[in-house]
């Protein structure tokens, strides 16, 4: 089996940087920003695969660089260096020009145009974030959330959008009736299942969920935990989930990788990662799990 | 079927002054296809690491897994890439172990037929009628089906994992201690389960803590000293 | 005409004294000023819809009185060249008036109040009645080109959303007009889509002149001189209003109204209160339109 997309040598340096920078950076200096030249580097030389309908752990303590990640794959960022990589026949089928003849992987997608990278993010992702200000407009109607990226993806039909929202923010237990109301007169636990709803508008292959449920009351947290698995079985997504909670990662991934300073330190099974780990960082991690 | 060749397993622990405790040393031993192979030696012999170690929640530190699958062909599972072993998991080898772990909010009745849906390919309604049958011969009572295994008593709970983990017939099958929490006429109705499993042509590795029990079940026994 | 004919008439005109006001050159600015008008309208003009930033220059009216619209006429009128000035459709109006006033004074043109003897009107808020021709130019004065300032105070931002075509807000503000009000509530300054490609604010028409922007047989120039920017539609160019399948754009409905003064039942109207008794009666906004009309 294929993986979905392939990452390769994925880096970001906030600064201008030195020949020191990766040197004198990383879990062994205890620190990822350089002291020869100030610095940061946010994450380096990150490679890994996704597959189709799995869920890949991607966890550490706050500055690991595993947010930083999430927002290079999602092309909020511009990364310094590496590759992504999307396997043919996998939803691009619309943009054939980023397929060279004969071959299974696109071309590098983190050098296209932010045109074509905007077309991509469309046609492939979705994403939610830890602070649903950042996916959601707080003013907007909760349907008019979803339809911002039905009406991106080319939609012009109103009764056929809030169809397609109502449908949504039913799956995520949002009551039909307030479907009107702007996200800003929800609960956290409405708002990211309003956000949930929304990255999800798009049959996105690829569902980015960053420290969706940190910040959450615990049943909350459980609810919104169960429409992700719930979700994800039905639509076969591929998650990449970030998260410092062990606990989420073990519900939800069957495979993690373990960040600290900008580096990923460790990856395996889920199951691996938290009853036989490696890294003395990882052996931290889990040996402070409440 | 299963050959495993000079397995070791330490643990190495960084974060207690670099200390180091050897789990299990140079085990070897063979089970053929279809056969049910008992685990026995002393507590902290290693038996339940060498399982794991098949099962790769444990990282074997040297030696050899070598596993006939029939989706690879032949295959060191201690170095298989980990989406392979994800694959082995789902397509050809379970793991029962002492105790169910539970996943909040799922019941008795999802837990048992996730596996046969999500593996065997078949409708949601077969699913359910095979998973229904499996916890009325395990004598789960019907008001149970719908409930939360978090809430069961600890037989119940480990009869749910045993139905978790035989309802998609797997190839292979790991059992660490399935028995422990069961009381004596369950350990029959399980036994049963485990025979017909066998009958299906699923080879079994197993640690039983009532030898002769384990004797009872396997055909042969290795000891790990 | 020629440029070298131009310039002869130019010098024609500064030996002749007194149509020049205190020595300006031919049309208030000078060549190189009106060169790198005319470049961004060339600009403007090949790429439909789109902002283009230019020096605009200081007249001698405040900004936000139509000096993008005057600057855009004086860079390419030439003696030859016949006038028309209207402000909301009105020929008579103080600033048509003075407008008018100010170019004949710097460029010696003739002025008409008749659409179709114009070769070039310049316009604030109204595209007139009569349909234009291919040889004619429609300068229309704006005061805010942006069309996504209403979503996005960034300018930075809109220029990137304009630059990768990413208008799913301009178009959720729609999407939240109709949820809300259960119609599109914008009355002016109505988006269009030009080309297939840039969002456009086709500056504060009503939407009844919207459809005749659409592969117009005339050249549309759009000035905002106090915001520095040109843009153009092109003849033969689609100019779609946002609209959605089941929410179509529709224009002001006048039905049951005509003009008091001369009957049309197919024009523009406005409301007026006619006396103390608040009687109200319309009339063209077309004010040559109808004087041709009522004739």
């Amino acid at each position: 089996m294929e993986p979905l997309i392939r990452i390769r040598g994925l880096s970001k340096r906030f600064g201008n940087g030195c020949n020191r920078c990766l040197s004198a950076t990383g879990p062994e200096f205890e620190t990822n920003m350089c002291p020869h030249c100030g610095s940061v580097v946010a994450c380096n030389d990150v490679s890994f695969d996704l597959f189709k309908n799995e869920a890949l752990g991607i966890v550490g303590e706050s500055g690991s660089g595993k947010s930083t990640l999430v927002r290079l794959l999602h092309f909020e960022w511009d990364a310094t260096d590496g590759s992504m990589e999307i396997q043919r026949n996998a939803g691009l089928d619309t943009m054939p020009e980023l397929f060279a003849d004969g071959d299974l992987y696109s071309r590098n997608l983190l050098g296209l145009s932010p045109f074509q990278k905007r077309q991509v993010r469309n046609a492939l992702m979705g994403i939610v974030y830890q602070n649903p200000f950042l996916g959601l407009r707080m003013n907007v109607s909760s349907g008019g959330n979803i339809a911002e990226r039905l009406l991106g993806a080319g939609w012009r039909n109103i009764g056929k959008m809030r169809k397609r929202a109502a449908e949504l923010l039913e799956k995520t237990e949002i009551p039909l009736d307030r479907m009107d109301e702007p996200p800003k007169n929800f609960s956290g636990g409405m708002q990211q299942r309003v956000q949930i709803a929304k990255a999800l508008s798009n049959n996105p292959l690829i569902l980015y969920l960053d420290e969706v449920t940190t910040g959450l009351d615990l049943s909350v947290q459980a609810r919104v935990l169960d429409l992700i698995r719930t979700l994800q079985s039905e639509y076969k997504l591929s998650l990449l989930v970030v998260s410092h909670d062990l606990g989420v990662i073990n519900l939800l991934c069957q495979r993690t990788m373990v960040m600290k300073y900008g580096r990923v330190v460790e990856a395996g099974l889920t199951d691996q990662i938290l009853q036989d780990p490696q890294h003395k960082y990882t052996q931290l991690l889990v040996a402070s799990q409440l | 079927m299963l050959t495993v060749k000079e397995l070791s397993k330490d643990f190495t622990l960084h974060i207690l002054g670099e200390k180091n405790i050897a789990a299990c040393r140079d085990v070897s031993f063979n089970v053929p296809k279809g056969g049910f192979l008992g685990l026995s030696g002393p507590s902290g012999a290693g038996k339940s690491t060498v399982l794991k170690c098949i099962y790769r929640t444990y990282l074997p530190s040297s030696g050899a897994v070598w596993y006939d699958s029939a989706e690879y062909g032949r295959i060191d599972l201690a170095i298989l890439p980990d989406r392979a072993v994800i694959d082995i998991r789902t397509r050809e080898m379970g793991y029962v172990s002492q105790f169910l772990k539970v996943i909040p909010r799922v019941s008795a009745l999802d837990v048992v037929m996730e596996p046969i849906l999500a593996r065997n390919g078949v409708s949601r309604e077969e699913a359910r009628s095979r998973a229904v049958g499996l916890l009325k011969r395990l004598r789960i009572p019907d008001h149970l089906f719908d409930a939360y295994p978090a809430t069961f008593s600890g037989g119940e709970q480990q009869r749910i994992n045993i139905a978790h983990a035989v309802s998609w017939k797997p190839r292979l099958l790991l059992l660490d201690e399935p028995t422990a929490s069961l009381d004596s006429g369950s350990v029959d109705l399980v036994l049963e389960l485990l025979k017909e499993l066998r009958e299906e042509g699923t080879t079994m590795i197993g640690i039983f803590h009532d030898s002769e029990l384990m004797a009872s079940v396997t055909d042969s026994i290795f000891t790990i000293s | 005409m020629q440029m070298h004919e131009w310039l002869e008439q130019e010098d024609l005109l500064r030996k002749k004294g007194d149509s020049i006001v205190g020595g300006y050159p031919y049309g208030f600015m000078d060549d190189g000023a009106k060169k790198d008008i005319r470049r961004s309208i060339l600009k403007a003009v090949a790429i439909p819809g789109y902002q283009v930033p230019y020096g605009s220059r200081e007249m001698p009216i405040a900004r936000g009185w139509g000096t993008g619209g005057i600057q855009i006429t004086l860079s390419l009128i030439t003696p030859d060249d016949i006038l028309k000035v209207i402000d909301q459709g009105c020929d008579g109006s103080v600033n048509a008036v003075n407008i008018k006033k100010f170019i004949q004074a710097v460029a010696d043109v003739q002025i008409t109040n008749d659409t179709l003897a114009a070769t070039v009107v310049q316009t604030r808020h109204r595209i007139p009645e009569e349909a234009m021709s291919a040889g004619q130019i429609l300068v229309l004065q704006v005061p805010y080109p942006e069309a996504l300032r209403e979503v996005e105070a960034s300018e930075a931002e809109t220029r990137r959303m304009h630059a990768e075509a990413d208008y799913s807000r301009m178009w959720l503000y729609l999407y939240e007009d109709i949820v809300n009000y259960g119609e599109i509530t914008i009355s002016y300054r109505y988006p269009v889509t030009v080309n297939g490609r840039y969002i456009m604010d086709p500056s504060p028409i009503p939407r009844w002149d919207v459809p005749k922007l659409h592969m117009a047989e005339t050249l549309f120039l759009f000035g905002a001189g106090r915001e520095k920017r040109i843009y153009a539609i092109p003849p033969h160019t689609t100019v779609e209003p946002l609209e959605f399948e089941d929410h179509t754009f529709r224009v002001e409905d006048f039905s049951g109204k005509s003009c008091a003064r001369c009957g049309a039942t197919d024009t523009f109207l406005d409301e007026v209160i006619e006396n103390a008794g608040g009687d109200r009666v319309h009339y063209c906004s077309d004010s040559g339109y109808c004087d041709k009309r009522s004739a």
